[in-house]
């Protein structure tokens, strides 16, 4: 049993840093971290390779940063594929899983797995983009995950409740944030994550022109960024043993009550 | 603007409220179209024409498999013949999975996370980023049909008494590997309030409760309200409840008469999914709690007193 796990490396989300106006990009100055949407993924991959299988982790930047990486490897992952290209900057969700898919079309794994969305960009298109590429049957948001006789069973979160769900492998499944409790890496997995392989492709080693990424390969482009409308800051009280009284009077005044 | 698709989400030939927001503007753009999968669409097509769509093209009955894959091919088998100017999905578990995979059939971009449209000659999308702080307008640079993927309560939806819409079938193509996922069986989660994303009142909770059973604090008040329980995503990482608590960039996003915040702090995340909302009460113990800067009413106090008697004095 071998899986495939895409993680991305963002920077820190309670430091995000900001929209540079003049590239149009996010200022990647800060150190990226490992997207924790991405530890339930990987995560999920440990449970369900167990001993004698096989966790394989790939992610994309521009910029050889790995240190969101060797977290995953730290968890527990056997082995990652890094694509690293300058010009990979600016690409876009479709571009992105061009690029995973073309990395995981390598590594032949009997099931991808992926969050629902980064914690950055949330798109949340790239799952099944990846899917759709390589032609595999997808099961999206996933709440429960679980392996027998070569197939995939998936409760699936719907707007009603969820579905059960079968599917055979190969397949891609993306993962709900809170569907296992991700492992914290240990002072072990830590010192042997530095030592794994990381195999390190640029787009040209995977067959991929400069045209279908980046900028240029978007297809869209950005017009404006402005700031958004305030919103203003009203009474803010000391709870005095009244607050909820404060609480009351308010929504009587809305008409709520 | 010439022709524009909407996919029509339905359920039991009731037609989902984002669609209807997405029909109310898309009619404002161009002829409306609205696209289906599933066996009522001649039950749906009142309601869809009301609303302002002309036609409804159903991939049908999908005979258990996920609308994703069979969607995407079946739109994409019609859209040179029928040539939609844009197309709008609405950003739900089944709208993000036929987007992404007709995305890579049309080998379009999808822009995403879209809170308003605006007819600029082509068509622009609004994205909020930073927590709503920022707004990023994006426009496509290619003649391919522009795939958006739009927030709920983006728009209002609004009848407007038009006739039934013309239902016609579009074949779903042979989908090979792709369709081989099968749902088994449907489960229904009961709630006995209203729906998160519709609810007038909504009443979430964070890490300020301290822990996983105070969560019926939150859920005791928002059935006393006529409300619906939500949850910043701190604690549905914890586990404390499902994702489908969760209100946020990543969850929901809810635009309530009333919105209670009891012991969040209000990261970005969360403050994106629900800063829409006509009024915000916030209770938490940290004085310096951004949530704060866009309550109506902030108290600062500890939920595990202001909760309780909250709940008493409303019983009285």
């Amino acid at each position: 049993m071998k899986v495939a796990v895409c993680v991305k490396q963002i920077p820190d989300p309670a430091d995000p840093g900001e929209l540079d106006i003049e590239t149009k990009t996010l200022k990647r100055d800060v150190k990226l971290i490992l997207d924790e949407s991405d530890s339930y993924g990987v995560e999920m991959a440990l449970q369900l390779v167990g001993e004698d299988g096989e966790v394989v982790l790939v992610s994309m930047v521009p910029n050889n940063e790995r240190n969101g990486l060797n977290n995953a490897l730290a968890m527990g992952a056997d082995s990652a594929v890094l694509v690293s290209d300058d010009a990979l900057a600016g690409t876009d969700a479709l571009g992105t899983a061009k690029v995973l898919a073309a990395a995981i079309r390598r590594i032949e794994p009997d099931l991808v797995l992926a969050a629902t969305e980064s914690s950055d960009g949330y798109t949340g298109t790239v799952p099944e983009q990846i899917a759709e590429l390589l032609e595999l049957p997808s099961v999206t948001f996933a709440k429960e995950v679980s392996i027998a006789d070569g197939s995939v069973s998936v409760k699936r979160q719907t707007e009603e409740g969820y579905d059960e769900v079968s599917c055979p492998l190969p397949a891609l499944v993306s993962v709900t944030a809170g569907v296992v409790e991700p492992r914290y890496p240990s002072f072990k997995g830590i010192m042997a994550a530095k030592s794994k392989p990381v195999e390190e492709l640029t787009i040209s080693d995977l067959g991929i022109d400069s045209s279908q990424v980046g900028w240029s390969g978007g297809g869209q482009e950005i017009v404006s960024i402005e700031p958004a409308p305030e919103r203003e800051a009203g009474e803010v009280i000391e709870d005095e043993g009244d607050g909820h009284e404060r609480i009351i009077a308010f929504l009587e005044e809305l008409k709520v009550i | 603007m010439g022709t524009i698709w909407v996919h029509a989400e339905t359920q039991d030939g009731q037609v989902s409220s984002i669609t209807l927001e997405l029909l109310a503007k898309a009619r404002e753009l161009g002829d409306v179209v609205a696209v289906h999968a599933g066996n009522d669409a001649e039950a749906a097509a009142a309601e869809l024409g009301a609303h302002g769509a002309s036609r409804v093209l159903s991939a049908g009955d999908l005979d258990g498999g996920l609308v994703g894959p069979a969607l995407a091919s079946a739109m994409a088998g019609v859209v040179d013949s029928e040539a939609p100017s844009a197309i709008l999905f609405g950003t739900t578990y089944g709208g993000r999975d036929v987007a992404g995979r007709l995305s890579v059939k049309l080998d379009a971009p999808v822009i995403t996370n879209v809170v308003d449209l605006i007819d600029d000659g082509g068509l622009v999308g609004v994205e909020p980023v930073f927590g709503g702080t920022t707004n990023v307008r994006t426009r496509f640079t290619s003649d391919k049909p522009g795939i958006f993927l739009v927030r709920p309560k983006s728009f209002t939806a609004e009848s407007i008494d038009g006739g039934p819409a013309e239902v016609s079938e579009i074949p779903i193509p042979d989908l090979g590997n792709s369709g081989a996922a099968k749902i088994t069986s449907q489960f229904v989660e009961e709630s006995d309030g209203p729906k998160l994303d519709e609810a007038a009142i909504v009443v979430s909770g964070g890490r300020g409760l301290g822990e996983a059973e105070k969560f019926h604090l939150v859920e005791d008040l928002a059935a006393k309200l006529g409300g619906a329980a939500g949850a910043s995503r701190a604690i549905v990482d914890a586990g404390w409840v499902p994702y489908s608590y969760q209100v946020g960039q990543t969850g929901k996003v809810v635009k309530p008469d009333v919105y209670i915040a009891a012991g969040i702090s209000g990261a970005t995340q969360h403050m994106v999914g629900m800063k829409g909302s006509k009024t915000i009460i916030a209770i938490n113990k940290d004085p310096e709690a951004p949530i704060f800067s866009i309550a109506d009413l902030g108290i600062i106090g500890d939920v595990h007193k202001v909760l309780p008697a909250l709940l008493e004095a409303l019983e009285g």
